[in-house]
């Protein structure tokens, strides 16, 4: 068992009752109990992902909350957190509702929704950020759009300040991307396509820790990636600022030379950097610059990736293959077995405020059983999402989640 | 690997070009000049093939050259013009190219306004696919021509200073250019004003500069781009009459270049933008060579893809 909150690494039993954690010992009897064998295994707080797009209402094509979180099940999710950019936009309580109804009826994972920082993901005037405190968000952002104007996002800092939502940054300035598809670097000069510069990532995350330091409150970065961003992060952070922050294993696991062949499966935004950031990313999550592992799964439709690189929609799929991308940073030693479940359960449980990511009794029993050595291979035809947009289609894993446990009950089991 | 047959299946960059292609296209380039020149241009060599020219974005210089290049060798060619993103028109572009597919083409002649679009056309066709220009990427067809015409008049590519002047950043012809002289042992500067010189540019360079006069200073070829006013739009510079003032060629630049200095132009040149009039009608100027020559290189490519015997997948 790994617990982060408490600091346990050690064989234990874990007794569930009622969809509670019940005991946690050494050795528990219990006769009637069905009995899950983990040995050789590890077992966690179920894992979060709080940067995901089901993608319903809106674009059901794509994805919807029952594929989606079908799909954090098999990757060992027992919570997700959904991005506002669904159509219509959640900006609004009866949108939160509906989400939150789909979830409850169809979901197989705990669905916390993020509602939109301003009407429309337009950034112009703020959303019902009261009335969607009260239908259940856990956190505000514009995510798919960067909040340009600085006074918006102060007065979003503000307002969000009251009911304690976070605010999560897409830090991308538009003027600075322009039209960039990839990283401007060497493999964007080569290949002749335009370039997004790290600096469109920095000057918002300079601006934004700015913003957050002037109005105390909190602001969390989603999917940094770039060395740049970490730095400034770190600085942040030792400054007292409310400041947290997640990375996409894409982010540390690729560099813009998966893009060498165009394939659309590495266009993402923001865009895979060079190995000087993969490598600070990796620092960020070890030193605790970085807070979270959260994947921005962002499925599309198959024809909406089959076209020319500069028509390929930005985003590719992650749920189903973060947990074995982190694990290899356990491999490598860049992280203990602890810090990974830490940055996977506990740490984005706390940045979007709710009571998960631990094992203690009476916590809510979500589970994760993972196997850190199962082989298996990346076959996205399988995928229980509907979303086939991956760049790691083929690759050989090793480790996976064996078992999903939500609410006291398997919601997954690995079959080979 | 046959001697008739290019070293790969397509030519979508000219890092598909080996230096023993180069010469082989060189040879065949010549000879297909000298058909140019009969009274009947026309050899049988693609009798009975079909070639497509799939082109989605306007272009009827380069377009018609690829065109009169098939007719001479005898092949049947079609022109499909599908302006902007097949998306956006509601088919889409593998609906349209499986269509194609059906209708067994020999081979593919593409432009794209989009840098890739041949790599993934090929992973829908079984024919080879010619780029005849992809987005911002390459321009092979483009860059052999240049090469033929620069060996016309210097004989050879060993230790030429060539310079390559202007919007860098978008061009096509610099991209393709840059790939295959550094093979060739050739010397490249690229030169033009500093927002439209791509980051890390001099990994693909010898040199880069600013400056018009360094750029022309002892150079054996100067090679011109034309500045397109879209970019004005772009905000890289302020206007057509600092970028002229800057950047133009004029015969007085032409006088730090290196003895016997050819002047070449993809085309089309802007009079009076990038290139001076007294410089494009001048003595220096081998503008109007390059579009004949163009014709010549397009048959080559073609007979060595098609025609040249045993095709071979590398």
């Amino acid at each position: 068992m790994i617990d982060p909150a408490s600091g346990v690494d050690a064989v234990r039993d874990v007794l569930i009752d009622g969809g509670e954690i019940s005991i946690i010992e050494k050795n528990i009897q219990a006769e009637s109990a069905k009995v899950i064998d983990a040995k050789g295994k590890w077992v966690t707080p179920g894992l979060l992902d709080i940067h995901v797009h089901l993608r319903e209402p809106g674009y059901e094509y794509k994805e919807t909350i029952e594929t989606g979180t079908h799909s954090a099940a098999a990757g060992g999710f027992t919570s997700v957190a959904c991005m506002a950019n669904t159509s219509p936009v959640n900006d609004c309580a009866s949108v939160t509702d509906y989400i939150k109804g789909v979830a409850k009826s169809k979901g197989m994972v705990n669905v916390f929704p993020i509602g939109a920082v301003t009407h429309g993901l337009k950034g112009e005037s703020l959303a019902d950020i009261a009335e969607m405190a009260e239908a259940g968000v856990v956190a505000l952002s514009d995510d798919g759009h960067c909040v340009m104007n600085p006074s918006t996002l102060r007065a979003a800092l503000e307002y969000a300040g009251m009911f304690g939502l976070p605010v999560i940054e897409h830090a991308e300035d538009t003027h600075l991307k322009q039209n960039g598809v990839m990283n401007e670097g060497l493999v964007s000069t080569e290949l002749g396509l335009a370039g997004n510069p790290r600096i469109a990532e920095e000057t918002i995350i300079a601006r934004d820790v700015l913003l957050a330091e002037y109005t105390g409150q909190h602001i969390h970065f989603a999917h940094v990636s770039t060395a740049g961003s970490v730095e400034i992060i770190r600085q942040a952070k030792a400054h007292g600022v409310k400041v947290t922050a997640e990375a996409a294993p894409h982010h540390f696991t690729l560099t813009d030379e998966a893009v060498r062949k165009y394939d659309t499966n590495a266009k993402m935004a923001p865009p895979l950097r060079e190995k000087g950031d993969v490598d600070a990313i990796k620092q960020g999550l070890a030193d605790g610059a970085i807070d979270c592992i959260a994947s921005d799964h962002a499925p599309h439709g198959i024809a909406e990736k089959e076209v020319e690189f500069d028509n390929a929609l930005f985003g590719i799929v992650g749920l189903e293959t973060a947990l074995p991308l982190s694990l290899n940073l356990v491999r490598e030693g860049v992280l203990t077995p602890m810090r990974l479940i830490e940055t996977m359960s506990l740490n984005p449980a706390r940045v979007i405020g709710v009571k998960r990511g631990t094992l203690e009794p009476g916590a809510v029993a979500d589970v994760t059983i993972i196997d850190p050595d199962a082989e298996w291979t990346v076959e996205p035809s399988r995928f229980k999402s509907k979303g086939r947009n991956t760049p790691f289609a083929g690759w050989k894993m090793k480790g996976r989640a064996v078992v999903t446990i939500v609410k006291g009950k398997v919601v997954y089991e690995f079959e080979g | 690997m046959t001697d008739k047959s290019l070293s790969r299946r397509r030519l979508v960059s000219m890092s598909d070009v080996s230096v023993e292609d180069v010469q082989k296209i060189m040879t065949a380039t010549s000879a297909m000049k000298e058909v140019s020149e009969r009274d009947i241009k026309k050899i049988p060599v693609l009798r009975g093939k079909t070639v497509i020219n799939l082109f989605m974005e306007p272009s009827t210089r380069t377009r018609t050259s690829f065109e009169i290049a098939g007719k001479r060798l005898s092949a049947d060619v079609v022109n499909i013009s599908a302006s902007g993103s097949s998306v956006s028109k509601g088919e889409s572009l593998k609906d349209m190219v499986n269509n194609l597919t059906a209708m067994k083409p020999d081979l593919i002649v593409l432009r794209s306004p989009f840098s890739g679009a041949p790599y993934i056309v090929s992973k829908w066709i079984a024919c080879p696919v010619v780029n005849a220009g992809d987005g911002r990427h390459e321009h092979p067809s483009q860059s052999l021509l240049d090469l033929f015409t620069i060996l016309e008049a210097k004989k050879s590519f060993d230790k030429l200073n060539i310079s390559i002047i202007g919007d860098i950043l978008n061009s096509r012809v610099a991209r393709s250019n840059m790939l295959i002289m550094r093979k060739l042992g050739i010397n490249i500067t690229v030169c033009g004003p500093a927002t439209l010189l791509p980051k890390y540019i001099e990994n693909m360079a010898d040199r880069v500069t600013t400056s018009l006069k360094e750029a022309v200073t002892g150079a054996d070829v100067v090679m011109m781009l034309r500045i397109q006013s879209e970019r004005l739009n772009e905000k890289k510079f302020p206007n057509l009459r600092e970028y002229s003032k800057l950047y133009c060629l004029t015969s007085d630049t032409l006088k730090h270049a290196a003895k016997g200095v050819i002047v070449m132009h993809p085309g089309p040149i802007n009079r009076g933008v990038e290139i001076s009039p007294e410089v494009a009608d001048g003595p220096w100027s081998v503008i109007l060579d390059q579009v004949t020559n163009g014709v010549a290189v397009r048959m080559a490519i073609l007979y060595l893809l098609l025609g040249g015997g045993l095709q071979e997948t590398n």
